[in-house]
């Protein structure tokens, strides 16, 4: 067995299991610490198939700020677990039964016989000074530069739409209101009198 | 050596958990929106696991527009899950009866 091997079905094992522990831990945060840990040995699956800009990629933005997103939000809601728990036994086998199929079907599909080394021989190490970010960023900003622009206008529009959905205005809340202390005048403001002057007495 | 159907195995095993997940956390939006992430985890493996072995980096190209998407499916997911505890008080699927569906 290889070390490449060793590795690769170390950080599996551990991706499947904490796959399976996401979906059955009682805890909402426990569940986000999982799917972190998921995101982490995936990161070094894709380190072992060369495609190091996406596993530096998928730490920065996944563990980084998707699921720091997560654990935000999991926290700030105060969520009743006992009721959450309900039907988790009696959905348990339907569950088991359809992935297990859905599983089963796949499995026949990427099997050895399909797959295997015979059928797509691993390609050769690329050489040491191969540049897998200046590679992607060719494609990125020749082949595919239109739908880069797409992708960063969604982006745009899941900064506006998650800020818009959760703007909240309490009434009464007493605001500063810039415009119309930047155009006030003197004389909106200040009042001359002029007062008789009284002699002293 | 790692075969390719090693990683599509792992990527398929990932694909049925969080299909099994989906099914037994149908009460808790939270772990749906989690399930829905590894299944994304899973097609982005196939995707980078036949970039490789097809040699061709157009592959990686969609797992990072991939990424893109699923980043954003998750910040405007939890927003409306925000507003929906701020409005409900929960967040249990069984209470989302408004449109009596």
């Amino acid at each position: 067995m290889s070390f490449e091997q060793i590795l690769f079905y170390l950080f599996s094992g551990v991706l499947v299991l904490s796959a399976g522990a996401v979906i059955t831990v009682r805890n909402p945060v426990h569940a986000a610490m999982f799917l972190v840990l998921c995101f982490v040995t995936t990161s070094a699956l894709w380190l072992l198939l060369e495609a190091e800009f996406l596993a530096i990629t998928l730490v920065l933005v996944y563990v980084g700020a998707v699921m720091v997103l997560f654990l935000f939000v999991v926290m700030m809601l105060d969520i009743n677990l006992a009721r959450m728990r309900e039907g988790f036994a009696r959905y348990l086998p339907i569950g088991g039964i359809v992935a297990a199929t859905a599983v089963g079907i796949m499995g026949l599909a990427v099997g050895r016989i399909n797959f295997g080394l015979d059928v797509w021989p691993a390609p050769p190490a690329r050489a040491a000074d191969y540049s897998n970010t200046r590679e992607l960023g060719e494609q990125l900003y020749t082949t595919y530069v239109y739908p880069f622009e797409i992708a960063s206008v969604v982006l745009l529009v899941a900064i506006v739409a998650a800020i818009a959905l959760t703007l909240r205005t309490r009434p009464g809340t007493r605001y500063q209101k810039i415009e119309e202390q930047v155009v006030v005048k003197k004389s909106d403001r200040l009042r001359v009198v002029q007062l008789e002057s009284e002699g002293r007495k | 050596m790692i075969a390719l159907s090693d990683y599509l195995t792992v990527a398929a095993l990932l694909f049925g958990l969080s299909m099994a997940g989906i099914f037994i956390n149908r009460k808790n939006v939270i772990i749906l929106l989690m399930c829905i992430e590894l299944m994304l985890l899973a097609v982005n493996i196939n995707f980078v696991a036949f970039s490789h072995y097809l040699g061709d980096s157009a592959g990686q190209v969609f797992v990072f527009f991939i990424l893109t998407v699923a980043a954003a499916e998750a910040a405007i997911g939890l927003a409306i899950l925000v507003v929906l505890f701020r409005n409900r008080r929960s967040i249990n699927v069984d209470d989302l009866d408004t449109l009596k569906g």
